[in-house]
């Protein structure tokens, strides 16, 4: 077997790929509903009402997906520039703490939710900038720092929630304080359960994809991740750009956190998170690492995940699928990307 | 000579195609045993791809391939081992961690293969190395040896598979006159004892010195075949570059002030790679100077310290206006127009435009970008200018480089350094790889360029094409420079000695 370059895919095979691998994972998806026993049809239509059948099903699925927008714009402005940053869920956790820190009085109203944002993003970008740093200076591999600092900082979480932040209030339960009134954010419509940070999720997406396409670090990072030696052969500050990189990177996933806690939870617990980092990046996988993509893949990772819940409660399949389902989307997402730019020739 | 059991090779009309481009169009030839064919032409007549095809690693889109009477199956580089055929490549395929003996011995024994005899294989090694002259270490570690050493266990390589046909792939392009000579010996004995040799090269000289026949290509065609003892040089020439391109006519160039200036500058090696050794380089408005020497000798150092990539350890560079801290963009800011060695890795970025990568150096100067913010627009009617002035073809500014040949891809990295009329300009093997007309036309800009007042050093591995274009010659040796020949004043046999490192010594 081996794989011949194609010049200029057609755009049949562009578009078409892509289909194919989506319906393959809905198949997949039958498949694994026919072994746990229940009808397929009836369990993605189940998926597809518990995600979009509802109002109240549908700002769910927009609630899931916030803090999946910004985690997943992390890793896509991270990944485009060829930063391997592995470690949005620390910096989801460093946005969270500032949250809190600034949001249970130390703070108030009109300056507590701009400057705890903004404090929040600076919290996420100093998490990523020591890897970073250590990348630029002494060649260590950024996937390593970053992965570990997850684990190192979801025990400091732990510490802060058992020791310093504790809620005295609350009765022996690991949580911070609740956040004051004015340190939470509005909802969009009064009355229904969506909040702001939905809203500044969007506006992020279409701010970074300005910086991509139009502004010279946009074009710097784009340039750094295609191709380094060129990059800096061309008199591109690559060390620089790789900094400014992670900055915004660690900042978008600090804000995931933020509105996690600023926007719906109230307060900071250590299972505030399931993941949301590491899915982040199925999330930017599966939009080509382009932000407005990723406002829509974000959506799809959503409603399968509340999809799923909703499902497993009236099917009786377990709600894992979800799980195997998003694992199937990428792997045969990257298969398909794959063959559009490559001809398989068997021999 | 005719008697057909003698053919040890037949290629009939091969055909391979890129695209839309035809790389070798019905390719004949036919090679007799004892027999030493050379094929000639250009870089990008199609010599490489036809090899290629001969070994293995490409598939003809048309035609076949027999040798000693058996078609070769297509794509299978084993298959051509086994059938006898051994090719030295331009780019040696030696593992630099392992010594000549493993490097010979790897992959001609099985892994599971039991007690296999090491004592024999080094025997066979020895004798094969008397036998045809290829004075090398067996025990000796393969990144230890010199680029010449190194080709000798290509060959010995080739030899201990038994092979019958030898192919190499311009085998003097790294090696010193002196060190071809040597080669040409060990070539007179391998014929000797009843091989035979493909030898592919642009060299006419060397042509002319070692094979019987002769085959020239030209756009992938076959334009003629004849007896080396029959024509001469400049009919091979002719038919080369088919007489309807006349290389550019240098004239002598009037010196002007020097523009920049290299003052006792040394730098630290990399790796295998020599750094520069306290060198000192004038570079004057309206001159080009020729940079010869064997590939790896320093000159990646002395152009990547130009092009600002590297810092002096020690020594001076003194240009127009003193130099910040030294780095590509200071280099760009200063006015050096820089052609760097590698288009492909180094020059230009695959995936981007031809507006991106036009601007890939200029994008933060105000005319492409204001407040941080890209003027898409002014890039690409910058784009666009380069592709009509340097006659790029492309489908289009917002077509991916990627796509562009070689010699379209080197004009739009022409026009991108060219265009903003710089005062230095570094030309790192402008013309390798190109076809000849695109090599007229860079070389040609190049002239120009020195015309127009503008201190030009081209770096080539190529002897002709500094000879051809320099109005003085430097070579350096290990990272040393020499003093600078005027034009005319040394011959190629003098340069070579200098290449090989003589000469040094008694330079002040």
């Amino acid at each position: 077997m081996r794989l011949d370059p194609i010049a200029a895919p057609s755009l049949r095979r562009q578009i078409g790929l892509p289909a194919l691998a989506l319906l393959a994972t809905i198949a997949v998806a039958m498949m694994l509903a026919l072994i746990a026993g229940a009808n397929p049809l009836a369990t993605l239509g189940l998926i597809a009402k518990g995600a979009v059948g509802s109002k109240f099903a549908a700002l769910e699925t927009l609630n899931r997906a916030t803090p999946l927008i910004f985690t997943g714009l992390a890793v896509a402005v991270a990944f485009r520039a060829k930063l391997w940053n592995i470690g949005a869920e620390a910096q989801l956790y460093a946005g969270a703490i500032v949250a809190v820190l600034l949001g249970t009085g130390a703070l108030s109203a009109p300056m507590v939710l701009p400057v705890s944002a903004l404090v929040a993003m600076l919290a996420g970008a100093l998490v990523l900038l020591g890897p970073v740093m250590l990348k630029t200076r002494l060649g260590v591999d950024e996937v390593v720092t970053t992965l570990l600092l997850n684990f190192v900082m979801l025990l400091f979480v732990s510490y802060l929630l058992e020791g310093p932040m504790k809620d005295p209030a609350g009765m022996g339960w690991p949580k911070s304080a609740a956040l004051i009134k004015e340190a939470r954010l509005p909802r969009i419509v009064e009355g229904l359960r969506l909040h702001w940070g939905f809203a500044l999720a969007l506006i992020s997406a279409l701010l970074v994809w300005v910086i991509q396409t139009r502004t010279t670090l946009g074009f710097e990072m784009r340039a750094v991740g295609q191709n380094r030696e060129a990059a800096r052969f061309a008199g591109m500050p690559v060390n620089a750009v790789l900094v400014k990189t992670a900055l915004l990177s660690g900042g978008l996933a600090a804000l995931a956190g933020w509105s996690e806690v600023a926007g719906l939870k109230g307060h900071l617990s250590s299972d505030l998170s399931p993941g949301f980092g590491y899915t982040g990046i199925i999330v930017a996988m599966l939009a080509l690492l382009h932000p407005l993509g990723v406002v829509a893949t974000a959506l799809f990772v959503a409603a399968i995940f509340v999809g799923s819940d909703s499902m497993s409660r009236a099917a009786g399949v377990p709600t894992y699928i979800a799980d195997m389902l998003l694992a199937t989307a990428l792997l045969f997402m990257v298969l398909a990307l794959m063959l559009t730019r490559y001809r398989v020739v068997w021999k | 000579m005719t008697d057909p059991r003698d053919v040890v090779m037949r290629l009939d009309r091969i055909t391979k195609r890129f695209g839309a481009l035809t790389a070798i169009d019905a390719i004949s030839l036919t090679l007799r045993r004892g027999d030493v064919v050379a094929l000639l032409g250009e870089n990008g007549a199609g010599k490489t791809t036809l090899m290629n095809i001969l070994f293995g690693h490409y598939v003809a889109d048309d035609g076949r391939v027999e040798v000693f009477g058996q078609p070769l199956p297509p794509g299978n580089p084993r298959a051509a081992l086994a059938a006898g055929v051994g090719m030295v490549h331009q780019h040696f395929t030696l593992a630099d961690n392992l010594t000549v003996l493993d490097n010979i011995r790897l992959g001609t024994e099985s892994l599971f293969a039991r007690g296999t005899s090491h004592a024999a294989a080094r025997a066979r090694v020895e004798r094969l190395s008397r036998d045809f002259g290829l004075a090398v270490h067996p025990d000796a570690r393969v990144g230890s040896l010199t680029v010449g050493e190194r080709q000798r266990v290509e060959i010995l390589k080739a030899l201990y598979r038994d092979a019958r046909i030898l192919i190499l792939d311009e085998p003097t392009a790294v090696l010193t006159p002196q060190e071809a000579e040597a080669l040409f010996a060990t070539l007179r004995r391998a014929i000797a004892q009843g091989l035979s040799i493909l030898f592919i090269s642009h060299k006419l000289h060397e042509v002319m010195a070692i094979a019987d026949r002769c085959v020239v290509l030209r756009h992938g065609k076959v334009v003629g075949e004849v007896a080396t003892a029959e024509t001469s040089g400049a009919e091979l020439a002719a038919m080369m570059v088919g007489g309807e391109i006349a290389l550019p006519e240098a004239r002598p160039a009037t010196a002007g002030a020097v523009l920049m200036r290299l003052d006792g500058v040394t730098t630290p090696d990399k790796g295998a790679a020599p750094g520069l050794k306290r060198v000192t380089l004038d570079l004057r408005a309206g001159e080009i100077v020729g940079l010869a020497g064997v590939s790896g000798n320093g000159q990646a150092a002395l152009a990547d310290l130009i092009s600002g990539l590297i810092v002096p350890a020690s020594g001076q560079i003194t240009l127009g206006a003193p130099p910040a801290r030294w780095s590509p963009r200071e280099a760009i800011r200063q006015g050096i127009a820089r052609i760097p060695e590698d288009r492909h890795k180094t020059g230009t970025i695959a995936d981007f435009t031809l507006t991106e990568n036009a601007v890939l150096e200029g994008y933060w100067q105000p005319g492409f970008s204001k407040a941080g913010l890209m003027d898409w627009r002014a890039a690409e009617g910058f784009a666009e200018g380069i592709i009509a002035a340097y006659d790029v073809r492309c489908p289009g500014p917002g077509a991916r480089i990627r796509l562009l040949s070689g010699g379209n891809m080197q004009k739009l990295i022409l026009g991108r350094v060219l265009e903003p009329g710089p005062k230095i300009i570094l030309a790192n093997q402008p013309v390798r790889g190109l076809d000849v007309g695109a090599i007229a036309y860079v070389q040609s800009r190049l002239i120009a360029a020195r015309d127009g007042g503008a201190a030009v050093l081209l770096i080539s591995e190529d002897l002709d094409e500094i000879m051809g274009l320099a109005d003085v010659i430097h070579v350096m040796s290990e990272g040393r420079l020499s003093p600078g020949f005027p034009r005319g004043s040394k011959t190629a046999a003098e340069l070579g000695l200098w290449m090989a490192g003589q000469g040094f010594d008694h330079a002040a």
